[in-house]
């Protein structure tokens, strides 16, 4: 039994590194899944058990999370980051990075402040918006 | 009275056999101690030419855990959740790169030019993360 959840975990973190690598194209849930080694209705639901929410969130996040550096980082405006991340349309991505953030993008831009220079995977880590409260 | 060098790490991995032909045989690692103590195999790795600092190769178990939280360690470590993370430098990270690809080696994300240099990050086969740079200014 134990030997199975390893490697259903396994494989599921393989399927989550490939949305982090592509998060800026949509959602392929047959190509993770066949990467998972698991069918499509079962790797929403293992990979909901497995990290604590569905693929789709996992991969929002992602790309709000990339979205907030490019807001940062660079003086693209808010249209051109919303396509650059992967969101379809410019009414989803402000929905969505208001949700997860609490903040429009334009807010966000205005208040934070740049980070630090550390690994990116930390960064990419903490800084992605949680899902979690 | 002040600390002078880290020698020693350790990560976990789920087979060491496996982690031998993954850090030495892909990566390139050279095996620095493979010890039978009776109570564990001690072995460990490092960098080649770098014995000063070493990588130790641990396999959740008992005595050491108790069965139950072994099994929790395996199943974090499964998912990305153990934290454990090894952070090497290169002098080529492009080149580095294909040679792992080539390899079959679990990519995260591939070579970026970032403000500390060129880096991109692989998994070993049992969940660890470890980043590659070629990093500006530094060896």
């Amino acid at each position: 039994m134990s030997r199975a959840v390893e490697e259903s975990n396994r494989a599921m973190l393989r399927a989550r590194d490939a949305m982090d690598r592509s998060y800026d194209q949509p959602l392929d849930i047959p190509a993770l899944a066949r990467i998972a080694h698991v069918s499509e209705a079962h790797f929403i639901r293992t990979f909901r058990a497995t990290f604590g929410e569905t693929p789709h969130r996992y991969l929002q996040r992602r790309r709000v999370e990339r979205a907030m550096y490019l807001l940062l980082q660079t003086d693209r405006d808010v249209t051109d980051i919303c396509y650059a991340v992967g969101f379809g349309s410019l009414g989803t991505f402000s929905r969505t990075f208001r949700q997860i953030v609490g903040e429009s993008p334009t807010d966000y831009r205005k208040r934070a402040a740049p980070a630090a220079a550390v690994p990116t995977c930390f960064t990419k880590a903490w800084t992605r918006p949680s899902s979690f409260g | 009275m002040t600390m002078n060098a880290l020698t020693r790490s350790q990560i976990y991995v789920l087979d060491q056999n496996e982690a031998l032909d993954f850090y030495v045989g892909k990566l390139g690692m050279e095996v620095h101690t493979d010890a039978d103590l009776g109570f564990m195999r001690w072995l460990t790795v490092n960098v080649p030419g770098d014995r000063q600092r070493e990588i130790l190769l641990e396999t959740p178990g008992p005595p050491r855990l108790d069965p139950k939280t072994a099994e929790q360690v395996r199943e974090l470590l499964t998912k990305g959740a153990m934290g454990g993370s090894l952070f090497l430098t290169t002098d080529d990270a492009h080149k580095t790169y294909a040679d792992l690809v080539a390899k079959g080696v679990d990519i995260t994300d591939e070579p970026t030019d970032r403000p500390y240099g060129i880096d991109f990050g692989i998994r070993d086969p049992f969940g660890n993360h470890i980043r590659i740079g070629q990093m500006h200014g530094q060896g």
